[in-house]
Formats: structure tokens, C-alpha cells, sequence
């Protein structure tokens, strides 16, 4: 496995248009960490990440274990480790999970080994394949899964690209109780030796799996800390619920785990 | 090649096939549908046909061969090229052109440029054809390069889907009327007519029709065995998943103008080369030959066909052709509507063309014997 | 200098032909992303309506102004009938359109050489239009030809009254939201289905008033859709989807372009070097002049 490495971001502005979606964002995640990234919708955490990942352009510094990814292709930033998943699983529904796998595992393939055919299951595919659970339906077409299999299998492709930095998208979005489990404790395993984000706005989730927690609100990061100390910030709860709801805001977000 | 119409011959062409290192590797199946088509090409056609009927068929082969890149770039990679007639076309001029100016002889001109041209002298662009092997690769090369570069520009910039239909049309429209333009050097509305010889062969004679026609069939067989190795590499499986989601491959680190790019650029070259092949058969070139009409033409046989199967696309594409000549001979009208008709049903009712019958003929029976279904075949998996 | 403007004055000239020929287009194609390649054949159907009515109706001038009405319900009706037989079952596969489509348009052109027979036709224009004005007298003169002339007004009728009926009516804020937002306007209590055959009725129906426009600077025949729908699709490309006034920015600067290049070179160089400029022009906007943002990944 190659080693960790942290993100860092520096006044990072997007503008469509004269609207500010991301309005000088600083944030830095740590190697290794398993960072949650919430907020209200239209608070620019999609857009972060697509400005992270080369989708919108933007303006500051995103530099990652010391590169600047500002500027560059997507390809090109997908090339040097990072990878990211969408709010709505997109795998390719007429190839078989399998291939799915093989294709994410092969960016950096030479021209001889594209034009033959693939033989077997490479390793790091097969390894990706029990890791995610979708060993047994390897052949089927990635179209026919579950959505939540599909989230799974689009995990399983960022961990055969051997990205050093997952961003994902609402992971657990439409899982149930028992999927969102599973898929926390993979998190958790894949963030020993990788970094993850992860933009949710399942709060229970948040709270059983965070390591530490940015708030983004309006474009700005508003508060960042574990995830006793977000939830303790006045101002994460104003935006939550509203002045008046202080109170209410503060039971619902300091409730336990059902 | 070996000898063709007798059985004897048959069954060593049948072993060749299967024995020949494109195919190792393949199913059985595949090598056995080679053998047939080989059987059918070499010894069926040739015994069965009169010297006239082989003749279209040679003309019906070079279609397919169109159709076999079309069901690469289009039935694969997603791209419809509306323009395979500039690729055709760049072939069938590069050959023609040669073969004119071996017509002529050493020191004269071709026949149309002494009629309508002023020029004294071979025009610049001209001279590099006098000689067959530049001439030869030619008519692969240039349809390649022109394809790498009109590509490269459309692709990085993400030109896609229906625009880059259009642009592809607006580019064979734009060949066409340059061609027709350009009346001293390139023939005009006539193109380049009446070729007489072929590399020293004199093409009026019958045996030597015959021999181009087991040339296309080859070179047909050959750019299948091609395409069916693109298809099932990885590379094939890479270009399906371009076509359904171009971004999500961004994202993994590709580059998918340069996946695109291979496509396009091959079906370039067998355009190229079917252009190149359909001059010695049918003796003549002309913007009529590649314009707008004939371009989409190209791409309705691989739709009728199934775009996304070989198999479906080269044998739409021969159908397609058969019925033109059969159908437009009696009743022009007719074979207007009918066309029209084919294009309505086939895309709007049977998108994964008459392969996509078979498929779902397999499942119907497969789900009357009690067996569990198969998934649907997705479009892009029929036969 | 009076060579600059006068190719500058054809150059409008072309650019109000192919604007009005493209008018529908930004709203079938532009709006509503279906390539209808049998545009240009209810441009021929409009054309040729043309032709019927000065058969009836002695006056040419009369016949004309009694022509674009018509024209524009018979395109406008074949256009509706299209959408409900093929293209609704099709919104989803815009390719397979296109081919569709093309398929239709060769039926309607051996429809109307069974009807009209194949050689083209020609229709009287009334004598108001059959003059020049002059721009600029003395020995080089400069003339703008009023057919022409009408052709321009009436294409810039059609831009305005399509911008209002998009701007201020309820149907054209219907057909912009189904636009922007098909599941978004069907919750609603939008009926999409009805916004997108009218928004094609009407579409459709300006092709038929280019065909009786055409009508004054041409032959009318089978084909005469087939040869100016390409150039038309490409004003669509170049000038952006869902935005008019790309769609008119570009027309007008496509035929100025072919005109002066036409002067300088020969029609057909002309034509495949607009081609090369309008290649270059999409490395530089490739979503064409104007555009419309929006987030999805596609």
C-alpha cells in the first residue's frame, strides 16, 4: 500500500455565475482520518468535492500530499490517487461486476495488455471483490444489483484503483439499518491505511463512524471538531433548526443511537 | 489464400480458419462460425452466383465492411458517425486515383483531366499516387490520420452524442460538395469512372473479377476477426463503459476522447479500406458514393442488423444492400418507402436490430423449459 | 468598401434564410433535444403548400400572405402527428431519433414525388418582391433584393413573436419548465405530454414558414429540406442549446461567413472551411455560444 496522505485545502471559491457556491473553504484532513463533511443542502459540499476532483474549476489551493490538484484534468487527478463516488451510484450497468472492477483496476494498463483479453480475476479485483461482498455475483451485470450493492461496488472500484483518498457522496443514502452498518465498519477498515471523506446527511450514521466532523454552511466551513464538539457548537445548531429550535436542535442532535 | 471452389480446398480453408492465430483463444463457436462463413465466401458464393451476381456481391461486402467499423464506433463506442462516406470515400479516391493514372500510362494524363482540364501535368496532390504502395497505404492510412485529427479535436473537447452526429454528417456533406467542386483534379459530379486495370490485371476480364471479389471476401473476413478481438479485450469492455457513463471513466483515470479515439479511428480505416476494394469491383468512385444519402446508409444496415453484434451488423449490412439493388431495380418508389419503413421499425421497435431476436428467442425458450431466466441481455451483450 | 458591405447584405440575406430555417429547430432541437432530421421536409411541406395555393388563389401576393398561415398549420400538424406516432416513445434515445426521423423524411420526399412528380417547381412571387432597392446608387451600385428584404422581416417576426410566446405566455413558461425540469413540471400538474406535442406543433410550423419563404428564392423540390437542414442543425450546435439568441447570433454570423469566404475562394472551399471554423469555435465553447448550467453529471 502506498503511504497516507492528508488533503489541504486553502481559500478554495467556486462560482457559477456570479453565485459563490464554495466561498474560501480552508480545511485539512490528516492522513488517515475518516472525516464526515455535513451541512444543509446548497452548503457547497458537493461542490467542494467536485472542485477537489477537477469537476468545476475553482480558485485557491487543494493540495494533496503536497501536489496541487487545482488546474488539472480530471483524469489527471484520478491518476494521482484520488477517487469519488456520486450521490447516485453510476457503475456501468451493462458490464458485469467483474468488469466494473477490472476497468477501475486498469487505468495505468499498456496498450498490449488493453487489446488482449482479460484473463481470470486479477488480484487486487478478487480481493476487492470479498472486501465488498460481491464475490458470489462477480458475473452478473452491474444493472440487475441492489442499490446498495451498487454503492458497495462503486467502493469496490475506488479500492482496486488503489485511490489514497475516497471522497464519497452520500455512501449510506436508500440502505438499510443493517447496510449502513456494514458499510460504516468497511469505511472504518479502509481508512486504516487510506483517507476518506464522506458527505452525509444520515446523523446516526455521522455519529457512529466519524473520526472528526467539518461543517460547511453557506459555502463556509463553520465548524470543525470531533463529533462531541461539532454537536456542542451553538452555531452548528442555529443552522440546523433555526434560533428559536436551539433547544429541540440540541436534544435531537445529542441523541443517542436508537 | 487457398484454392476456393473445390470441396478439397474447403476444408483446408475451414482449418486454416480455425487454426489461424487471430482466433486462438476464441470459442469454439466463433471459430466454427468463421468456417462457415469461409465455406459460404469461398466455395458456396462463388459456385452458386453467376460472374454478374458475385460482382454485387463484392460491392455488398464492401458495405459490411463499412458496417463492421460502424458496429465498433456506433454499436460499442457509442459514436453514430453520420460521415463513414468521407472515409470511404478518401480510400476509394486514393485507390482510384492510382489506378487512373495506371490507366493512362507512363507520361499521360487521365482521360477526364484531358477533357475538362487545362492542366498540362499531373496536379501536385496527384503525384505521390503513381506509386501502388504509397497509393495502397493510402487508402487505409489517410481516413486513419484524417479521423485522428478531426477526432482528437471533436473528443477533447467532449463534443458527443447527437452533436457529434451532426458534425460528422456536416463533414461528409462538406466532402461531397468540395469534391463535386473541384471538377479538373477530382472529377467532379462524374468522380473517377471507368478504371480499366487493377495492378496489372485487367479488370474486364471475368477471372479477374473473380479474384477481387476473394480479395474484399478476405479483407471482410479478416477486419471481422479485427473487431471481434477489439470487442472482447479489455479494451472493449473499456469502450462500453465510455459509452454509458464517459464521465464515470473520467474519474477512474482515463482519458475517454483517447478510448473514443481508437474507435473512430479504426472504423476510419475500415471504411478506408472497404472504399479501396469497391473501386476495382464496381470500376468507378463518385460524390454520389459518399455523401450524405450513402453515409446514413452505411449506418442503417448495421441498425437493421444490430448494431451491437458483429455478426447482425455485417449481415444487416449485406441485406440492406441485396434489398436496395433487388427492390430499387423493379420499383424505385417502393424501395423509397421501404427503406424509410426499415429505418422506423428497426430503431424505434428493435433497437438491438434482428441479432436481438435471437436473444430473446434464447430466453423465451429458456424460460418455457422451466429454467430461471437469464437477465435481460443488455443491448450491448446480443450474440 | 462596397464589396465588404455587399457581401456583408448577401451575407444577411443567407443568414435570414438559414435563422428562419433554424427558428423551429431551437425549439425542437434547442428546447426539447430531439434531432428531427424530417425538419427539412416540412420545410418542403410548407413550400409546396405554397405551390397549391397559387394554384386556387389568383393573386401572388394574396397567396403568399394566405400561405404562411396555412403552411404553418400543415408543417405544424405533420410535426404533432410525428411526435405522437414515433418520437414520444423515444425521448430517452436521442440517436435512435435522429435515425427515426430520417427515415420519415425519406418517406415524405418519394411521398411528394409521387404527388408533385420529381423535377423541382416554381411559384410567382408577387411583383412588390420581385424588385431591388438600392443602398447605395452611382456607378458601383449596391442593391438588396426585396425578397430578400421580406425574408428578413419575417425572420425577425417569427424571433420576436417566438421570444414573447416563450417569455409571456403560460404555454411558453410550460414548455420552459418541462425543459429545465421534466420531473419537476410533472409533479406540478404539468401535463408534459401535451406541452411537448405543442411545443412541436409549433416548432414544426415555422419550418413550414421558412418553406414558404424559400419558396421566394428558390426551386421547390423533394430534396430541398435534405440540402439546408445540416447547415441549419449546425446554427443549433454552434449557438448553444435552449437559447435563442445564440440560435440568431450564429445564423446571422454563418451566412456572413460563407458569404465573404464564398467571394474570396469558391462555394464549395467556403463551405468546408465554415466547416473547419465552426470545428475550431467548438475547441474553444464546446457547448456552443450560450449555455445553460446545470449540475448533473451528464
Amino acid at each position: 500500500m502506498s503511504e497516507l496522505s492528508g488533503l489541504e485545502i486553502r481559500q478554495l471559491r467556486v462560482s457559477f455565475d456570479g453565485f459563490t457556491a464554495v466561498d474560501g473553504v480552508d480545511l485539512d484532513v490528516r492522513p488517515g482520518d475518516l472525516r464526515f463533511l455535513i451541512g444543509p443542502n446548497g452548503a457547497g459540499k458537493t461542490t467542494l468535492v467536485d472542485a477537489v476532483t477537477g469537476l468545476v474549476k475553482a480558485e485557491g489551493s487543494v493540495l494533496f500530499g503536497g501536489d496541487e490538484l487545482l488546474g488539472r484534468s480530471v483524469h489527471n487527478i484520478a491518476r494521482s490517487g484520488i477517487g469519488r463516488t456520486f450521490q447516485t451510484a453510476t457503475v456501468f450497468e451493462e458490464l458485469t461486476v467483474l468488469q466494473n472492477l477490472d476497468i477501475a483496476a486498469g487505468a495505468g494498463r499498456g496498450m498490449l495488455t488493453m487489446l488482449r483479453r482479460r484473463k481470470g480475476v486479477p488480484e487486487s479485483v478478487g480481493r476487492a471483490l470479498e472486501t465488498v461482498g460481491l464475490a458470489e455475483l462477480a458475473d452478473s451485470p452491474a444493472g440487475t444489483l441492489a442499490h446498495g450493492q451498487k454503492q458497495w461496488l462503486e467502493i469496490g472500484m475506488l479500492l482496486v484503483q488503489d485511490v489514497r483518498l475516497l471522497l464519497l457522496d452520500e455512501p449510506v443514502a436508500g440502505m438499510s439499518h443493517d447496510e449502513r452498518q456494514a458499510t460504516g465498519e468497511l469505511l472504518e477498515r479502509i481508512s486504516e491505511d487510506r483517507t476518506v471523506v464522506v458527505i452525509e446527511h444520515d446523523m446516526d450514521f455521522m455519529r457512529s463512524f466519524a473520526r472528526s466532523v467539518s461543517v460547511l454552511h453557506a459555502g463556509k466551513v463553520l465548524s470543525e471538531g470531533t463529533v462531541t464538539e461539532v454537536q456542542a457548537d451553538p452555531k452548528v445548531q442555529a443552522v440546523y433548526l433555526g434560533h428559536a429550535a436551539v433547544q429541540d436542535a440540541e436534544l435531537i442532535l445529542a441523541e443517542p443511537e436508537a | 489464400m487457398t484454392e476456393p471452389t473445390a470441396p478439397k480446398g474447403t476444408t483446408v480453408v475451414a482449418e486454416w480458419v480455425v487454426k489461424s492465430p487471430v482466433l486462438k483463444g476464441c470459442s469454439a463457436r466463433a471459430a466454427a462460425g468463421f468456417a462457415a462463413a469461409a465455406v459460404a465466401l469461398f466455395a458456396l458464393a462463388p459456385l452458386a452466383l453467376s460472374d454478374f451476381r458475385l460482382g454485387l456481391l463484392a460491392k455488398y461486402l464492401c458495405t459490411a465492411m463499412v458496417a463492421v467499423g460502424i458496429c465498433l464506433a456506433w454499436g460499442r463506442g457509442g459514436l453514430l458517425t453520420l460521415g463513414q462516406g468521407v472515409f470511404f470515400g478518401l480510400g476509394g479516391y486514393a485507390m482510384a486515383m492510382h489506378l487512373k493514372i495506371a490507366d493512362a500510362g507512363p507520361g499521360n494524363l487521365p482521360d477526364f483531366m484531358q477533357l475538362y482540364g487545362t492542366a498540362t501535368e499531373l496536379p501536385w496532390w496527384w503525384r505521390p499516387f503513381e506509386n501502388p504502395l504509397f497509393a495502397l497505404a493510402a487508402t487505409v492510412l489517410l481516413p486513419m490520420a484524417v479521423a485522428a485529427i478531426l477526432g482528437s479535436f471533436i473528443f477533447r473537447r467532449r463534443v458527443k452524442g447527437a452533436y457529434f452526429a451532426i458534425l460528422s454528417q456536416a463533414l461528409t456533406a462538406a466532402f461531397a460538395i468540395w469534391l463535386i467542386g473541384q471538377q479538373a483534379t477530382t472529377g467532379g459530379t462524374n468522380g473517377l469512372t471507368d478504371i480499366q486495370g487493377f495492378f496489372g490485371y485487367d479488370l474486364n476480364d471475368p477471372v479477374n473479377q473473380r479474384m477481387v471479389y476473394f480479395v474484399i471476401a478476405a479483407a471482410l473476413l479478416l477486419l471481422i476477426a479485427l473487431a471481434r478481438q477489439l470487442i472482447h479485450s479489455r479494451y472493449g469492455e473499456l469502450l462500453v463503459a465510455v459509452r454509458d457513463s464517459e464521465e464515470r471513466v473520467r474519474f477512474l483515470g482515463y482519458n475517454p476522447a483517447n478510448v473514443k479515439l481508437v474507435a473512430y479511428v479504426v472504423a476510419a480505416g475500415m471504411a478506408g479500406l472497404a472504399g479501396a476494394l469497391f473501386v476495382p469491383a464496381v470500376g468507378i468512385i463518385s460524390p454520389a458514393m459518399i455523401g450524405i444519402v450513402p453515409s446514413i446508409e452505411f449506418v442503417i444496415g448495421a441498425a437493421v442488423g444490430g448494431r451491437a453484434s458483429l455478426v447482425g451488423a455485417v449481415l444487416g449490412a449485406v441485406g440492406v444492400a441485396w434489398a436496395k439493388t433487388a427492390l430499387s431495380e423493379e420499383f424505385p418508389a417502393a424501395w423509397t418507402y421501404f427503406q424509410g419503413l426499415l429505418f422506423i421499425v428497426a430503431l424505434a421497435f428493435l433497437p438491438g436490430g434482428l441479432a436481438s431476436l435471437v436473444g430473446i428467442v434464447r430466453r423465451r425458450r429458456a424460460a418455457r423449459a422451466g429454467g430461471e431466466p437469464s437477465p435481460a441481455l443488455p443491448l450491448g451483450e446480443a450474440a | 468598401m462596397t464589396v465588404i458591405l455587399g457581401q456583408t447584405f448577401t451575407g444577411i440575406s443567407i443568414g435570414a434564410v438559414l435563422l428562419l430555417i433554424a427558428l423551429g429547430l431551437s425549439l425542437t432541437f434547442g428546447q426539447m433535444n430531439v434531432i428531427n432530421m424530417a425538419h427539412g421536409e416540412f420545410i418542403m411541406a410548407g413550400a409546396y403548400t405554397t405551390y397549391v395555393l397559387q394554384k386556387s388563389i389568383s393573386g401572388a401576393g394574396l397567396s403568399l400572405l394566405v400561405a404562411l398561415p396555412v403552411a404553418f398549420l400543415v408543417a405544424g400538424a405533420l410535426g404533432a402527428l410525428l411526435e405522437w406516432l414515433l418520437i414520444r416513445r423515444l425521448y430517452l434515445r436521442p440517436l435512435d431519433t435522429l435515425l427515426v426521423t430520417w427515415g420519415v423524411s425519406l418517406m415524405l420526399q418519394q411521398l411528394a414525388r409521387d404527388i408533385f412528380g420529381a423535377p423541382n417547381v416554381q411559384t410567382r412571387a408577387p411583383d412588390l418582391l420581385t424588385g431591388n432597392i438600392t443602398i447605395i446608387g452611382g456607378d458601383d451600385p449596391l442593391t438588396f433584393a426585396n425578397s430578400r428584404l421580406f425574408i428578413l422581416g419575417l425572420a425577425i417576426a417569427a424571433v420576436v413573436a417566438l421570444s414573447l410566446t416563450l417569455r409571456m405566455t403560460s404555454l411558453g413558461r410550460r414548455i420552459r419548465g418541462v425543459v429545465q425540469n421534466r420531473d419537476l413540471a410533472e409533479v406540478s400538474g404539468i401535463s408534459t405530454e401535451r406541452v411537448d406535442r405543442t411545443a412541436f406543433f409549433i416548432g414544426s410550423g415555422l419550418a413550414g414558414v421558412a418553406g414558404v419563404a424559400l419558396t421566394l428564392v428558390g426551386p421547390i423540390g423533394p430534396t430541398m429540406g435534405t440540402n439546408i437542414i445540416i447547415d441549419a442543425f449546425l446554427v443549433i450546435v454552434v449557438g448553444g442549446i435552449g437559447q435563442l439568441k445564440g440560435t440568431v447570433i450564429v445564423a446571422f454570423v454563418l451566412g456572413v461567413l460563407q458569404s465573404v469566404l464564398e467571394y474570396s475562394t469558391t462555394v464549395s472551399v467556403a463551405k468546408v472551411l465554415v466547416l473547419v471554423a465552426i470545428v475550431a469555435f467548438l475547441q474553444w465553447r464546446p457547448q456552443g455560444l450560450y449555455t445553460l448550467r446545470t449540475r448533473s453529471l451528464v
